[in-house]
């Protein structure tokens, strides 16, 4: 597309580079038909290319953020659907983390919503803040029907509908080295995660086992935080590249000490995120080629697992409905290993209709968009129901919670059931 | 970009009522339903042709066919113009507004209303995508046949729009072969139903008109079409050769021979290069022209076709020939031809041309595309539905250089008059928008221009539907 930017506009590196993302989009309109928010609202300006028109208009005039295209950018999933789909390569993501950050710096939102998601920054991203919260929220819980009549609060109301009724027991994986069983071949270190570790701590544990069992030593080191992408999301920039370079700190220590082979990510939200440190740090002269270092070595799991060449097991009569989380399939283009592990640990695996359609979880999309994010679970839980597999799997904490919360088909993560066919105990749930 | 083609002047009464008109509008629709805000405008003032663009006043999206009714209704009685919008695909500028227009865009209106295998019929609302109607039969083995390569987003109506075609439209013919019946909405909110489940209706065929008539009759709220079964089997099969004239003249006796396979898909070495890099198909890339040929049927079919094919083939010199081997990579290679526009987008800007020839003019005319694109200083790259002889050279250049971009829109003319002077003619499912609006005159006589207006006035005497497009503006008759 035609562009109008001065030079000293271009000057900005940020301004170039989006700059150079739009020249690329031809205005094809091709992204629209797989965008979820168009496909349940019917208008161009919730779509990409549209998104991509806003954008195009704001940055060129160098003006401050307004209602209408602030209303559409929120809307966006961050689910990159659109990235998949578009034919000229337009690299949608980081043009709308540019807007983003451009809106929380021009953009003044009403109180309401400033207080929302200053609360989201200040909780979700913290696992002991988030577990006191998720406490306070299960006493809490009898009042979030009135909150959602004061329109005020009615956030809050909504945050309080998806905290969980009650907390697993906490047996997060502590700060260790995990030997490897036999002789190791490998070394890697193991994201926990945030919110994961709090909401479903058979994760991790499931990973650990199955990975230790094929002959992987697994670190989690003692330090790391959460991944940054909450934050990211949201436009806080300086918030989410302190979360990165904290974690290229860490992480570089271990690689340090012993050599690491790479990161495992079990939460592809996260991933997608810590695979692209080596971007959100490039201007960064002491990190950028630190966080490259990073980016590169970061997997998810069932990437990870693709490559050890696990042995085929016997078939056992489960059907899986295998839903892949779009940071999984957009955001990290891994579809085939996650449904290949599966099959090859001897389950029957069924692929939902409409299958590149993102469940509405999105990160924190469903606290803050609750109307467009129940549209996209029921479509969501109606095409996964049509399969009628006897369990769900997937490989991101959001999706997991989202889906469990509008169907009774048990959702487990895949190397929940991977560790379960090579020898670790039935999943909780099953 | 220094702009050639011209809009009607917009109406000062209109422009000058904007606020009314607007809080009308909020009036006559839902919530949601009412674009006014210049910001949310912006996104809508061009389609894929984007080297034009102009702001509407106000964009609607109705939700039904009496929405659609009310507001063609409230229009005509203020004399509001009108540019209705499927998916903004049009590569001719089709749904491009003007100032003093309303769009009404079909975009809510995307669901499907009734499949009826027992008579092969699917009846959906306009918004609908043409791939959507695909894929909701496809697992009771049928299909909706024309196919273009903007499936995925273009919508049933702006399909009827433009009469598009595809790929498969060798064998399956266009949009008006495959159309059974339109519910439609008259310049003054009367809504009129055509044709039906039936093949053949009674009175004249005046679905025959709508197809390709460019949002200038009405705006057409529902669509019955046909659906076909699939074929037994389907294979693309890649053949490769050492210059584009030699591709050209074994498509012409491919068809010359009688055989008619579904479809035949030409791709020049520049073309072949952009869809490899995106779909990653397979396509040879030693080669300077690429033919994908499918055939369908039962093997034995298929194979009996396929050596009449390879036989021709042989005798132009055929370098490669590959059959796809698994419905992956048939896939593949579909997305790859289908994707061809969007990935150019990678290494250039372009015009996307859209002539037809006769066949036998295929290979001369190549080769002069190419001439006249090196005549300007550009590069040029062909990938296009060759068995119809529908050709796409797409002109390669850089959208913000103004000299660039005028010398683009000069060698698109000179190409489409080379396909006017070698029997062909302006357009061949693209549509003739505000992009080949003035050439027409180089094809049609006065006459012919002047009869075909004719007919558009019959269904819209005020000419408020996308009224800057497909007619030049001088020559008109008097408002
Ligand atoms: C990458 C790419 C590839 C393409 N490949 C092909 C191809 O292979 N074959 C082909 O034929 N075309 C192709 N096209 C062109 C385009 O997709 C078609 O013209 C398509 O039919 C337009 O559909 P749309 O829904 O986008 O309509 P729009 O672009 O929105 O509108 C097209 C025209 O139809 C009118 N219109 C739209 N909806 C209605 C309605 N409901 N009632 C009345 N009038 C209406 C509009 O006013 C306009 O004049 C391609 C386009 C792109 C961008
Ligand atoms: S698919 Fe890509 S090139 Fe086409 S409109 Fe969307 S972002 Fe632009
Ligand atoms: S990221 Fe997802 S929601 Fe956002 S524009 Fe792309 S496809 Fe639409």
């Amino acid at each position: 597309m035609q562009t109008n930017f001065s030079p000293e506009q271009l000057a900005d590196p940020h301004v170039a580079e989006s700059e150079t993302i739009l020249r690329k989009c031809v205005h094809c309109g091709f992204c629209t038909a797989t965008c979820p928010t168009y496909v349940v609202l019917g208008d161009e300006l919730d779509s990409p290319r549209g998104r991509i028109y806003l954008i195009k208009d704001m940055l060129e005039n160098g003006r401050a953020a307004d209602t209408e295209t602030v209303t559409h950018i929120d809307r966006c999933l961050s689910c990159l659907s659109c990235m998949t789909t578009c034919p000229s390569g337009v690299d949608y993501m980081h043009l709308v983390d540019h807007a983003r950050v451009h809106i929380e710096k021009t953009y003044k939102r009403p109180f309401k919503d400033r207080l929302a998601r200053s609360v989201i920054a200040a909780t979700l991203p913290y696992p002991s803040r988030f577990r006191l919260a998720l406490g306070a929220a299960g006493l809490a819980r009898p009042l979030a029907g009135l909150l959602k009549r004061v329109p005020f609060l009615r956030t809050f109301g909504i945050m309080l509908d998806l905290a969980p009724a009650a907390l697993p027991v906490s047996r997060a994986a502590r700060p260790a080295v995990y030997a490897a069983k036999g002789t190791p071949r490998a070394r890697v270190a193991l994201l926990t995660g945030c919110a994961q570790p709090v909401l479903r701590p058979e994760i991790n544990d499931a990973t650990i086992r199955l990975l230790t069992g094929q002959g992987v030593e697994v670190v989690v080191s003692a330090g790391e935080g959460c991944c940054g992408a909450l934050v990211h999301h949201m436009g806080r920039e300086e918030q989410a590249l302190q979360a990165a370079r904290h974690n290229v700190d860490v992480w570089l220590k271990v690689a340090e000490e012993d050599g690491l082979d790479a990161i495992i990510v079990t939460a592809s939200g996260c991933g997608t995120t810590i695979k692209d440190y080596g971007h959100m740090l490039r201007l960064d002269p002491t990190y950028a080629e630190k966080a490259a270092r990073v980016s590169a070595l970061a997997k998810d799991v069932t990437e990870y697992l693709a490559t050890l060449d696990l042995p085929e097991r016997e078939p056992r009569g489960l059907t899986v409905a295998y839903h892949s989380a779009c940071s999984m399939q957009h955001g990290q283009r891994i579809a085939a290993a996650p449904k290949q592990l599966l099959k090859r640990a001897g389950f029957s695996v069924r692929e939902p209709a409409e299958g590149h359609l993102c469940c509405g979880s999105a990160g924190t999309y469903n606290i803050l968009q609750p109307e467009i994010s129940a549209k996209l679970k029921a479509r969501k839980v109606r095409n996964i129901e049509a399969t009628r597999a006897d369990v769900i799997a997937t490989g991101n904490i959001g999706c997991i919670t989202q889906i469990a919360s509008g169907t009774e088909i048990p959702i487990l993560h895949t190397v929940e059931l991977l560790d379960w066919a090579y020898g670790g105990s039935k999943p909780v749930g099953l | 970009m220094p702009e050639t083609i011209g809009f009607l002047k917009p109406r000062q009464a209109v422009l000058d009522r904007r606020r009314e008109i607007v809080a009308d509008l909020g009036d006559l629709l839902p919530e949601g339903c009412l674009i006014s805000d210049e910001r949310g405008l912006k996104p809508f003032e061009t389609d894929a042709f984007i080297a034009y663009r102009r702001m509407p006043l106000a964009v609607v999206l109705p939700e039904t066919t009496e929405q659609v009714a009310t507001v063609l209704k409230y229009c005509s009685r203020y004399g509001i113009p009108i540019v209705p919008r499927g998916a903004g695909t049009s590569l001719s500028g089709g749904a491009i507004p003007q100032e003093d227009a309303i769009v009404v865009g079909l975009s809510k209106m995307a669901r499907i209303l009734d499949i009826d295998l027992f008579n092969r019929t699917a009846t959906v609302q306009a918004g609908v995508t043409n791939l959507n109607i695909s894929d909701a039969v496809s697992a009771d083995g049928f299909f909706y046949a024309p196919d273009p390569s903007s499936q995925l987003a273009c919508t049933i109506g702006g399909n009827i729009g433009m009469n598009s075609g595809g790929a498969h439209c060798l064998k399956y013919g266009v949009t008006t072969n495959n159309l059974l019946g339109v519910k439609m909405v008259l310049f003054d909110g009367t809504v009129i139903e055509l044709g039906g489940k039936a093949l053949d209706a009674s009175g004249y065929d005046l679905l025959g008109l709508i197809c390709g008539s460019e949002g200038q009759l009405g705006i057409v709220t529902e669509a019955t079409v046909r659906l076909i079964a699939k074929a037994e089997g389907a294979r693309p099969v890649l053949f490769g050769f050492a210059t584009s004239e030699s591709a050209g003249s074994c498509v012409a006796d491919i068809i010359g021979s009688g055989i008619i396979p579904v479809a035949i898909e030409f791709m020049d070495k520049p073309a072949i290069e952009i869809c490899e890099a995106f779909a990653h198909a397979g396509y040879p890339l030693d080669v300077e022209a690429l033919l994908i040929v499918e055939v369908e049927g039962s093997e034995a079919e298929m194979d009996s076709m396929l050596a009449g094919i390879i036989g021709i083939a042989r005798r132009h010199g055929v370098m490669t020939i590959k059959e796809s081997q698994s419905a992956l990579e048939a896939a593949l290679i579909w997305k790859g031809r289908k994707s061809a526009f969007g990935a150019t987008g990678r290494i250039a800007d372009y015009i996307c041309m859209d002539g037809t020839v006769p066949l036998s003019q295929l290979s001369h005319v190549l080769r002069r595309t190419g001439e006249i694109v090196a005549g300007y200083g550009l590069r040029v790259a062909n990938v296009f539905h060759a068995g119809d002889g529908n050709m796409h050279p797409l002109i390669l250049y850089n959208i913000n250089d103004p000299d660039e971009a005028a010398r683009a829109e000069e060698a698109g003319n000179d190409i489409l008059k080379l396909c006017v002077e070698a029997g062909g003619c302006l357009t061949g499912e693209h549509g003739v928008g505000i992009e080949k609006r003035d050439l027409m005159l180089f094809q049609y006589s006065k006459a012919d221009l002047d009869q075909q207006m004719g007919a558009r006035a019959a269904f819209d005497p005020q000419w408020l539907l996308n009224p800057s497009k497909v007619f030049p503006l001088e020559g008109r008759p008097a408002a």
